[in-house]
């Protein structure tokens, strides 16, 4: 890593921080500043996917402009459709939870079903009571419950759970109506909250929940609910020890940083000695800074085109889709600029 | 309403002097079915004060 040139790094300094600007860092050709050239940018581009579950995703893109990278992030939370309770029909609602409040409520539950097969609702009048479902754009759901005190309570219990039925409404009470042909084309367990064991209101013996909610297709810079993931990145961190560190100071030095970041390794003279071994998960904090006789001795900075994405999918749709869906709008949106030049 | 015609068939789910309504205990809240010229008492605790449940009728609202 000492090879890289030194313009690809931001310094973090006991008080400030230097150098933080990418401008001439990313594509462009070596010593010629603001000349990008598409063969060094594509030598230098890098993808590394580090971890990914279902829900979840870390990656690195390497060598790209802060700007690209913050327009993917912007992109994906705010461009990438998915699908969002966006109605609610409510004929019966006792429960002490105001009807307003259920239905936003209702309309941040994350729902399993996948974007692609629906199409882009054209939004009925603001304030029309008249709500047409359609097969090919909305999705109908049902939530009717009702509490009741339980019969096979006896005198001496106290507890919610076994004196009462129903009283906590959750998403697992939320069903799906299939509308048209969706009962051919989508499966049961594909449709429908992504948890079950959100809990959407509680009730009292007699209270009364009995609706209808129809979900479309949105992008989250309408509405937050229609969010498909959070994302967010940072740049790689980088520590660099000026000179050898031992004894008691090396275990200062590890101190000083997030567990696992530096290591102490005993040589063959016996001597404990710190050494780098995994800056990557360092939480920067500059600890270091407050040890006067530490602190020439360490550099701290980040590389300034290598970014760290995170991606927490909120269930509906895998992280990696997400990351592609975001691209191909970020390129159409290219393409649509080209157009009007 | 008008007076019911008493020569008619007497259509018991017709009828409004058959049809119990329910109404809410104003204090154990416990539901209580009522017909006309029935005392107006709650079954459960014997509270005089009875409410009307909330309108079955649909009310649509924005999920925002």
């Amino acid at each position: 890593m000492s090879q890289r040139s030194r313009s690809k790094w931001l310094i973090l300094e006991e008080t400030g921080v230097l150098h933080t600007s990418n401008a001439d860092a990313v594509g462009d050709v070596e010593g010629v500043s603001g000349r990008w050239e598409l063969n060094n940018f594509k030598s230098k581009f890098d993808v590394r996917i580090v971890s990914k579950t279902d829900q979840e995703m870390e990656f690195d893109l390497i060598g790209l402009d802060a700007s690209i990278s913050n327009a993917i992030r912007r992109v994906m939370m705010s461009e990438v459709p998915s699908m969002a309770v966006e109605k609610v029909i409510i004929m019966q609602n006792s429960s002490v939870i105001q009807d307003e409040v259920l239905a936003h409520r209702l309309g941040l539950l994350p729902l399993k079903a996948d974007p692609k097969f629906f199409q882009t609702k054209v939004p009925p009048p603001p304030d029309s009571d008249q709500i047409e479902v359609n097969e090919n754009d909305s999705l109908e759901f049902e939530l009717k419950i009702k509490c009741s005190l339980n019969p096979k309570a006896t005198k001496d219990m106290t507890d919610p759970d076994d004196i009462y039925l129903n009283h906590i409404v959750k998403t697992s009470d939320v069903k799906w109506l299939p509308i048209g042909l969706q009962s051919d084309m989508l499966k049961p367990e594909d449709v429908g909250p992504v948890e079950n064991d959100v809990v959407i209101a509680k009730l009292r013996p007699g209270h009364e929940i009995d609706l209808k909610m129809v979900a479309w297709k949105g992008v989250g810079k309408d509405h937050a609910k229609f969010m498909p993931a959070t994302v967010w990145y940072r740049l790689l961190p980088e520590i660099r020890l000026k000179e050898k560190i031992e004894g008691e100071r090396a275990y200062r030095l590890q101190k000083c940083f997030s567990p696992g970041v530096i290591s102490v390794e005993t040589n063959e003279k016996g001597v404990s000695v710190a050494k780098v071994s995994d800056a990557r998960y360092d939480s920067n904090s500059r600890n270091v800074f407050f040890h006067e006789d530490l602190k020439n001795s360490v550099e701290m900075g980040k590389i300034l085109d290598h970014f760290i994405f995170h991606v927490e999918s909120f269930g509906a749709q895998k992280p990696e889709t997400l990351v592609c869906e975001a691209i191909k709008i970020m390129m159409s949106k290219c393409t649509q600029f080209l157009e009007y030049l | 309403m008008s007076t019911p015609n008493p020569h008619a068939p007497v259509d018991a789910a017709k009828d409004p002097m058959k049809i119990p309504i329910t109404y809410i205990c104003g204090d154990c809240h416990s539901e209580n079915e009522i017909k006309p010229k029935d005392a107006i008492r709650c079954r459960e605790c014997g509270h005089r004060i009875l409410y009307k449940k909330r309108t079955k009728r649909a009310s649509v609202f924005d999920a925002r």
